[in-house]
């Protein structure tokens, strides 16, 4: 991108580098197997990308959306379970602890987590409070000096592999009554469940938190009580345009195997590429990649810029993994046979990027909110 | 539908709910082909449905046929299409073979205890079939076959092949059909595939290395191996496009079930325009699909079908569950995406339907060509 720094060019031949030594040659391996790159994802640490917006004096990186955004991009070509793992470690984990918690929280927590000692993850949803995220019922309740936690937060990315947990609680019946506290495993009460088999991102660990009259001391409340929904709101940005890199990531890996094998595999005495319904489904999936490519990263370098957009993030949280998914189907489609087996990452790349369009926001509430904006916004 | 169509719906709902669905989500997981439930589906008659009674068939029609497969899709793309391949083979061997053929092969495949297996496809030669590469050599009393299949559905379980081998010139007119056994010296099966979907069902590699076929296994004459092998083309696409409607009609079921009782926001889901309308699509679609693959299977056993109306039923019901299955996972949201639900599962199984049988691509060159004829 012509907007790119040095330095951000650099970070992405870092980390394609990074994922193509080892990241892909794993990627099969853990889809079939449902596990963690766990090696890989402590090596992260070593390149300095698992605190890469957090404070250098923790030893973060100090970087925007627009560098997050490379490093999903990079690693989502290689393996998009692997990515999400560490998008919940660094964006969901990490940023908010950077956003939101206390320096002596800071100074207790995120080194750890930013050399890849720890791994990271964040307590939203649960079992009947997914898109209502607002109207949680983990309840905390103030006893003494520590917190009586009881309820279960599901689909959390990391879980079972998890040290710490930035976990959202409810302490009041008013709508906002929402706080957060930092979770150690190993806190009294408090265990991860079994993990959840997936379509796709098998590669990240799935799992829940449990709660079961757990005792969180008071220090390890993040902010005051009642703050969870500002510091939710403070980050949704950079959520929504961070993951959306995974989805351009996997688009354009579907993009390059599909101009690759178009080139190569004959049929009807000629490569499949002279045929003009292969030409039309690559010259769509590139353009369509390419637009995806401009759009994500001007919004990401309008946010490093100081101009949030919520409603532009959220449009390119609609736009891209919905693009994605398409992509990744005509890529399938495009290789025939070879496309439905495993030995291509293409059907991989398909299910992996179905879950863009359904965590962190579903598509559906992405509409929501864009309307929602807009209508506002024009009332005014 | 008549009174015996809802019959065998009725019986099918009933064996599958029981049967088969219980299965699913484990058998998925662990690849897993159960041969007692394809022989149990055999009593029950409905592995030889459109085979005449003589040689232990039902003397179903297609429409029959379609209604049947499309309600075992429901719980199961892949035992649906491993009869409807069989199926495939059997109508081959009815339509082209011999009476001693016939005799031989069919009772055992109409009776579900074995099962059939259809070879066409090469590494090098999919949409573009007839340059298959796999020779066969004429000797004294037989063929002498060296080559390979590639993504052969049944492919180690089945018992009668039909392998469409080169014996003369180059392109179409150069290609037999022949019945291969499963254990005949030199043929073998090549690894399992690992797909996407359909997992209930084994995809493999079948390879010949100087595997000797015997004389009277020649289904036809020399040279009309391409012909036998697209005879039950029109068929096929429009069974396929019966799985399709079953599937889509399937998660189309799952997604309103789930959004009527799913709350958020302190309303069901179901309440919610966006998803409305993405229900009311999927509906339409599904009907759409049904109307077209059954308009164009009673046109078949009416014997005036048009190729062009096969390929649109198979194009239209595929893109349909393709489509209807991804709104299904989007509309079960993140439960959807597991595989505690099965859509997830459906999903990943419809996207094989946009590919065999003649990709979707294939279907449209077709329908082109028929238009080109049609208006010129």
């Amino acid at each position: 991108m012509w907007f790119f720094s040095d330095e951000e060019k650099e970070l992405a031949k870092v980390c394609r580098d990074f994922a193509k030594n080892e990241l892909a040659p794993f990627a099969e391996k853990h889809d079939e197997e449902d596990s963690f790159n766990e090696a890989a994802f402590r090596k992260m640490g070593e390149l300095g990308l698992l605190g890469i917006t957090a404070d250098p004096k923790y030893g973060g990186s100090g970087l925007g959306a627009t560098a997050a955004t490379i490093v999903m991009e990079e690693f989502g070509k290689a393996c998009a379970g692997s990515t999400l793992s560490y998008l919940a470690h660094a964006m969901l984990c990490v940023n908010n602890i950077e956003a939101n918690a206390s320096e002596e929280q800071k100074a207790k927590y995120l080194p750890k987590l930013i050399s890849g000692e720890h791994i990271g993850c964040m307590g939203m949803s649960e079992p009947e409070y997914g898109s209502d995220a607002i109207g949680m019922q983990t309840r905390a309740k103030l006893e003494g000096d520590h917190y009586v936690i009881n309820g279960t937060k599901m689909w959390i990315t990391n879980a079972q592999y998890s040290d710490i947990a930035y976990v959202y609680t409810r302490t009041g019946d008013e709508k906002k009554d929402l706080t957060t506290f930092i979770v150690e495993k190993g806190m009294e009460g408090y265990t991860t469940g079994n993990p959840i088999h997936k379509m796709g991102m098998r590669s990240s660990p799935t799992g829940e938190l449990i709660f079961e009259n757990a005792k969180i001391p008071v220090a390890n409340r993040v902010g005051e009580e009642g703050d969870s929904t500002y510091h939710m709101m403070k980050n949704l940005e950079i959520e929504r345009i961070t993951i959306s890199g995974i989805s351009l990531g996997i688009a354009q890996a579907c993009v390059d195997q599909c101009i690759k094998y178009a080139n190569e595999r004959k049929q009807f005495g000629k490569t499949i590429g002279n045929h003009q319904l292969i030409q039309k489904m690559l010259a769509e999936m590139a353009t369509e990649t390419e637009m995806m490519r401009h759009f994500l990263y001007s919004v990401a370098k309008d946010y490093d810029n100081g101009n949030k957009g919520a409603t532009v993030a959220a449009q390119v949280k609609l736009a891209l993994p919905k693009m994605a998914t398409k992509i990744a189907l005509d890529a399938i489609q495009l290789h025939g046979g070879y496309g439905y087996s495993r030995e291509f990452p293409l059907e991989r790349m398909m299910r992996d990027n179905k879950l863009n369009e359904i965590g962190a926001g579903t598509n559906e509430v992405m509409i929501m909110i864009i309307a929602k904006n807009l209508l506002k916004e024009a009332a005014k | 539908m008549n009174e015996f169509q809802v019959e065998i719906k009725n019986q099918l709902e009933k064996f599958r709910l029981n049967k088969i669905e219980p299965f699913m989500e484990e058998d998925d997981r662990d690849e897993k082909f159960r041969m007692e439930i394809f022989t149990e589906l055999g009593q029950l008659g409905f592995t030889g449905m459109s085979i005449p009674e003589e040689y232990g068939g039902a003397g179903m029609g297609l429409e029959d046929v379609c209604i049947a497969l499309s309600e075992i899709a429901k719980s199961s793309i892949s035992y649906a299409v491993t009869i409807s391949v069989s199926s495939m083979v059997q109508t081959i061997i009815n339509e082209w073979g011999n009476e001693e053929q016939k005799k031989k092969y069919l009772p055992a495949l109409t009776s579900g205890e074995e099962i059939g297996a259809y070879c066409l496809s090469e590494s090098s030669s999919g949409s573009d079939a007839a340059s298959l590469k796999t020779t066969a050599k004429k000797t004294e009393n037989g063929y002498i076959l060296n080559g390979s299949k590639m993504w052969i559905s049944s492919a180690g379980l089945a018992k009668t092949y039909i392998v469409m081998a080169r014996t003369g010139e180059e392109g179409s007119k150069g290609i037999s059909a022949f019945i291969v056994r499963d254990g005949m010296e030199g043929f073998t099966y090549g690894k399992k595939e690992r797909k996407m979907g359909w997992k209930v069902s084994p995809t493999r590699e079948v390879l010949f290395q100087n595997c000797f076929v015997p004389e009277e296994n020649l289904i036809g004459k020399e040279g009309e191996g391409f012909k036998v092998a697209m005879s039950g083309l029109d068929k096929g696409r429009i069974t396929i496009g019966s799985l399709g409607v079953g599937l889509a009609q399937r998660a189309l079921d799952e997604a309103v079930k789930y959004s009527l009782e799913r709350q958020q926001f302190k309303k069901a889901i179901f309440d919610f325009q966006g998803l409305q309308w993405m229900m009311a699509d999927m509906a339409t679609e599904v009907e759409a699909s049904k109307l077209l693959v059954f308009e164009a299977a009673k046109q078949f056993d009416q014997g005036r079908l048009e190729q062009k109306l096969a390929s649109m039923a198979k194009l239209k019901a595929t893109d349909t569950a393709m489509k209807v299955t991804t709104d299904a996972v989007q509309i079960l949201g993140g439960v959807g995406y597991t595989s505690e639900y099965p859509v997830e599962r459906f999903m990943r199984d419809a996207k094989v339907l946009q590919i065999v049988e003649g990709t979707n691509q294939i279907q449209r060159v077709v329908i082109a060509r028929c238009l080109k004829k049609q208006y010129q």
